[in-house]
């Protein structure tokens, strides 16, 4: 505006939505732990669910083995949901829910819980996150192939448009992006032709005169890294191409409608596990880019626990992160101001700037066809730009205090008790879910629910795709059926999917004297091994964080390694299997969901089933107290985020198998002439 | 591993699938001393040890990247397992070695029963060979289609990616997905070799599957070929076409005559490692790659690969 704007708003704002990322172990647990955090000033709920939910597997399936209530809660019929909602009044409670491949299914749940309060549907508010393109380029828990996923989505959509207007169906992810290396261009220009993807999809669902609406129900979810000022930009550069595209591809001419309303967490990739202290002022900072402006401020805010990249946070550290909210909107002047950028040449040549690379990359993105076809070149452009950022850091050009910089430090008090500051799930947990499933398998009107899931499955059959698949959902929710059942009906039918690792297409690293040094003992140990050294990359359960295992596997190639890498989701027996159908010499996990205590004893056992001799190292959030537990397992070696030179583990593994060569000449037995059979 | 050459060999004419990842890892080694075993080995899997040449059937698959090669193994793999077959996949990747090394990607799209010992999928590096195959290719085919009944060889490429698995395989397949006009101009052009059986991917597309068959048809018949097949398939569900596809291979197969064509392959291929070896010096030591090739034709049919090589060698010294 003008100069003669007053300095103040007349009123101080209201503060933004206050969240905490949680759920684990049960939902009855969970429930527990959501009823105290509303007490302590929370104002809406964000639901965690465990892999297995998120993935649509039953805990007694082979693939929830260890996964089961550790990095979230599990969900599986709606007697769970009334469990995990006891007692939270669901027409005024606002939920969001970071649920996506199964989104579908939760919602239904989620009514079902509302109608079991006597709450109707249309009085809920909230948020399912429902993002199926990040889960393919960044997060991994997607169920079915592209074209049916994007079907369900635009179901949602039609449906909650109609009879749960106060929903948000789905919120386009830009957090997990970042999470996975992109930077402000491409979180920008990704995250927009996700959400033209996802709007196209809508249009064929749904009447042209809903549009508008639909248009104003689109949500973001968004995230902010330490960089704060230029993450601020990028947010308003964000809201002027919302404003953009709903104009001029949509038409649609309400402001209200045409207001870019996002959520946010902020980074956690940046957090580390040295001198973990650190990231609290790290995530002040990243809570100030979201905040400082009026005009690009979040709707509602998550923060991240001092802790995760040591493992799962504890209640006492999620206080602390909504603790840092509180501060930031009742004790600090920043929602007294209009927009205190207003007019800032800085701040607008900021903005600028991004907008011109991130309508370049849009621009690219659209010629392969748009988001759903550009999975793989924007999954590859991803791990491109994450291996630059870990080279720069591994150079020092990036600066992390604590961890290349500044390294020295005191012994940390907050991580001296026991359990390393730290929440560890109890294991027994599992098999007691198992337990109560069968039970609620055994009690329910079997028929009903084989009924429903047939309607289900004819329904998403039906090419002519006339029935919007909420409705069969939603019924077989209320017969009783299971997440494992609802997914495994629309498995049969639409098929089950792998995405692209993004790996082969990774440009090759710069060859530093490291990696040169690295590239000559690798020729030497293939001189030795008469095989060029070949190394299986393999991330067992259904963790899809595959950051670690992609930068690995792309510097064990550049390295001069042959690789087998073969994405996320293997089963113990599927590693194994590979492991000696490819011959290889060495083979790297990575897990971080916090089942390794499961998962790591179970491939070993499968690899030595199998007759696989190779030796095993493991990379992830692994506590320390877990280190010794996997290293009595067989482990020869454990990685964490603190060993963040790539090239020195690969050094390593190198050295590893070099050793092995000694010890165990198989080539020597092999060509021995008198060797027996 | 105590196991050496020799007794390898003999577990694979046993028809032991088991021992195919021991006896690849030594058909793929360079070390001199391997060397020496993977030629026990092969001697023991020959036409003359087996008493005939070896049962399984070689299959190659080729075609350009996003053809729907590896949902179309799938698919087979699938189909081939029903009726009771042993598969193995050799999948070769061509990415390129600027850093030596590759990462090898193909088997995690194709989707199979970890716990089926019927199935072995190997992947390795194309490396610095022209045509498309590793160094290793066409002895590992060669020594286990004695174990397994169907022995596919995967690569990529198009136009000139199939010569040379033309030269290993018995029937080669070449995929082309709708609209793929590359392969339509290579065979007009005559650039590439008239394959086994022409596979048109995602029949699910419709019309533009439809007219790439028919243009791939009309090809054919202007090339004068009598005997290629083309075959429309959708490999994911509701499938089509595999059926008739896994026909027409097994057709194709009982057409040949087998001894004759692997006779020629195992020649060629010896001729192709001698060179390679030894270079085109070898070669006119030898009096020319004709004189070679008729010193080759002299030897008895039963004679493995390294053993040919080794014949051609014994005139060097």
């Amino acid at each position: 505006m003008s100069a003669e704007q007053p300095p103040r708003l007349p009123e101080r704002d209201r503060p933004w939505m206050m969240r905490t990322y949680a759920g684990h172990s049960t939902a009855a647990a969970s429930n527990e732990l959501y009823r105290r955090n509303l007490q302590k000033g929370q104002t809406g709920l964000s639901v965690a669910f465990d892999l297995p939910t998120q993935t649509g597997y039953d805990p007694d399936d082979e693939l929830a083995r260890g996964e089961v209530g550790k990095v979230g809660v599990p969900v599986s019929h709606r007697g769970d949901m009334a469990a995990l909602t006891d007692g939270i009044p669901l027409d005024e409670m606002n939920t969001s829910m970071t649920i996506n491949a199964t989104a579908a299914w939760l919602l239904a749940l989620y009514i079902v819980a509302a109608e079991e309060q006597s709450v109707t549907q249309e009085h809920l508010q909230g948020t399912t996150q429902n993002d199926i393109i990040k889960e393919f380029l960044a997060r991994g828990t997607y169920a079915f192939p592209p074209a049916p996923s994007m079907r369900l989505i635009a179901d949602m959509i039609a449906y909650t448009v109609e009879h749960v207007p106060k929903w948000n169906p789905i919120n386009i992810c830009s957090y997990h992006l970042q999470e996975a290396g992109a930077t402000p261009v491409q979180e920008i220009a990704y995250a927009m032709s996700n959400a033209i993807a996802v709007l196209d999809a809508a249009r064929e669902r749904v009447g042209a005169e809903l549009m508008e609406q639909v248009f104003g129900r689109i949500s973001f979810f968004v995230n902010a890294g330490v960089r704060f000022v230029e993450e601020h930009a990028k947010l308003r550069a964000m809201g002027i191409l919302w404003e953009e595209l709903g104009r001029e591809r949509y038409g649609v001419e309400d402001p209200r409608h045409l207001r870019f309303r996002y959520g946010v967490q902020v980074n956690s990739l940046g957090l580390t596990e040295a001198q973990p202290e650190n990231n609290v002022q790290r995530i002040v900072l990243e809570a100030l880019a979201v905040t400082l402006g009026r005009d690009a401020r979040a709707r509602a805010i998550q923060l991240p626990a001092w802790n995760e990249a040591l493992g799962l946070p504890r209640p006492w550290d999620q206080q602390w992160s909504l603790r840092i909210q509180q501060v930031l909107a009742y004790e600090t002047d920043i929602l007294e101001y209009p927009d205190i950028f207003e007019g800032s040449v800085v701040m607008n040549g900021l903005v600028e700037e991004l907008l011109e690379g991130a309508r370049a990359e849009m621009a690219v993105v659209a010629e392969h066809g748009g988001a759903v076809e550009a999975v793989p070149y924007m999954k590859a452009a991803l791990v491109d730009s994450h291996r630059e950022r870990l080279r720069r850091i591994e150079a020092g050009e990036q600066v992390v205090v604590g961890q290349n910089r500044f390294a020295e430090s005191e012994e940390s008090p907050l991580t001296a008790d026991a359990e390393g500051g730290i929440l560890v799930v109890d294991p027994a947990l599992e098999a007691e879910q198992v337990e109560a499933l069968d039970r609620w398998r055994a009690a329910r009107d079997q028929a009903a629910v084989d009924a429903a899931l047939a309607e289900l499955a004819a329904a998403a059959g039906d090419p002519s795709g006339a029935t919007n698949l909420m409705i069969p959902t939603i019924a077989a929710a209320r017969a009783g059926a299971t997440t494992g059942e609802w997914a495994g009906s629309l498995r049969e039918v639409f098929g089950s999917y792998r995405a692209p690792t993004g790996v082969g297409e990774a440009a090759a690293a710069p060859a530093d004297a490291d990696l040169s040094e690295l590239r000559e003992e690798v020729s030497r140990l293939q001189e030795k091994l008469g095989r060029r050294p070949k190394i299986l990359v393999g991330k067992p359960g259904l963790d899809g964080h595959s950051n670690g295992a992609e930068q690995i596997a792309v510097r064990a190639r550049d390295s001069g390694m042959d690789v087998v890498y073969e994405g996320i989701r293997l089963t113990p027996a599927q590693i194994a299997a590979s492991a000696l159908q490819e011959g290889v010499h060495v083979i790297g996990l990575s897990i971080l969901s916090g089942s390794h205590r499961e998962l790591i004893p179970a491939v070993i056992e499968a690899l030595h089933e199998a007759g696989v001799k190779a030796p095993v190292v493991v990379g992830g959030i692994i506590p320390d107290q877990d280190v010794a537990l996997l290293r009595s397992a067989g482990v020869a070696a454990v990685y964490t985020p603190k060993d963040f030179n790539i090239t020195h583990i690969m050094r390593d593994i190198v050295a590893l198998v070099g050793a092995g060569a000694n010890e165990s000449p198989v080539a020597a037995n092999v060509s021995s002439a008198n060797g027996s059979a | 591993m105590s196991e050496d050459g020799a007794a390898l060999g003999a577990r694979l004419r046993e028809r032991d699938v088991g021992a195919a990842p021991a006896t690849l890892n030594l058909l793929e080694s360079t070390a001199t001393a391997d060397r020496e075993q993977a030629a026990a080995l092969l001697a023991e899997v020959s036409p003359a040890a087996l008493g005939g040449e070896a049962p399984g059937h070689v299959i190659g698959v080729t075609g350009p990247p996003g053809a729907g090669k590896s949902t179309l193994l799938s698919a087979l793999l699938h189909s081939w397992r029903a009726q009771g077959h042993t598969v193995a996949m050799l999948a070769v990747d061509p990415s390129s070695r600027r850093s030596g090394g590759s990462l090898l990607g193909d088997r995690a799209r194709v989707d199979f029963d970890p716990a089926d010992r019927g199935v072995l999928i190997r992947s390795t590096a194309a490396g610095e060979r022209l045509g498309g195959l590793a160094h290793a290719t066409r002895p590992a085919a060669q020594a286990l289609a004695a174990a397994f009944d169907v022995v596919v060889i995967e690569t990529v490429g198009v136009g000139q990616a199939e010569t040379e698995v033309a030269e290993v395989a018995d029937s080669v397949a070449v995929v082309v997905q709708p609209g793929g006009g590359d392969v339509l101009q290579f065979l007009k052009s005559g650039i590439m070799e008239i394959p086994d059986v022409l596979v048109v991917t995602k029949a699910d597309l419709g019309q533009i599957a439809v007219r790439t068959r028919r243009d791939l048809t009309a090809a054919l018949r202007s090339l004068g070929s009598r005997s290629a097949r083309v075959i429309a398939v959708s490999s994911l569900p509701p499938r089509s076409g595999i059926d008739e596809l896994v026909g027409a291979l097994e057709e194709h197969r009982a057409g040949l005559d087998l001894a004759t064509s692997r006779l020629h392959s195992r020649r060629a291929g010896a001729l192709t490692d001698f060179s390679l070896e030894h270079g085109e010096r070898g070669l006119r030591r030898l009096g020319g790659r004709q004189a070679a090739g008729a010193l080759l034709k002299q030897q008895d049919p039963g004679l493995d690969g390294p053993t040919l090589v080794a014949v051609l060698e014994g005139r060097l010294r």
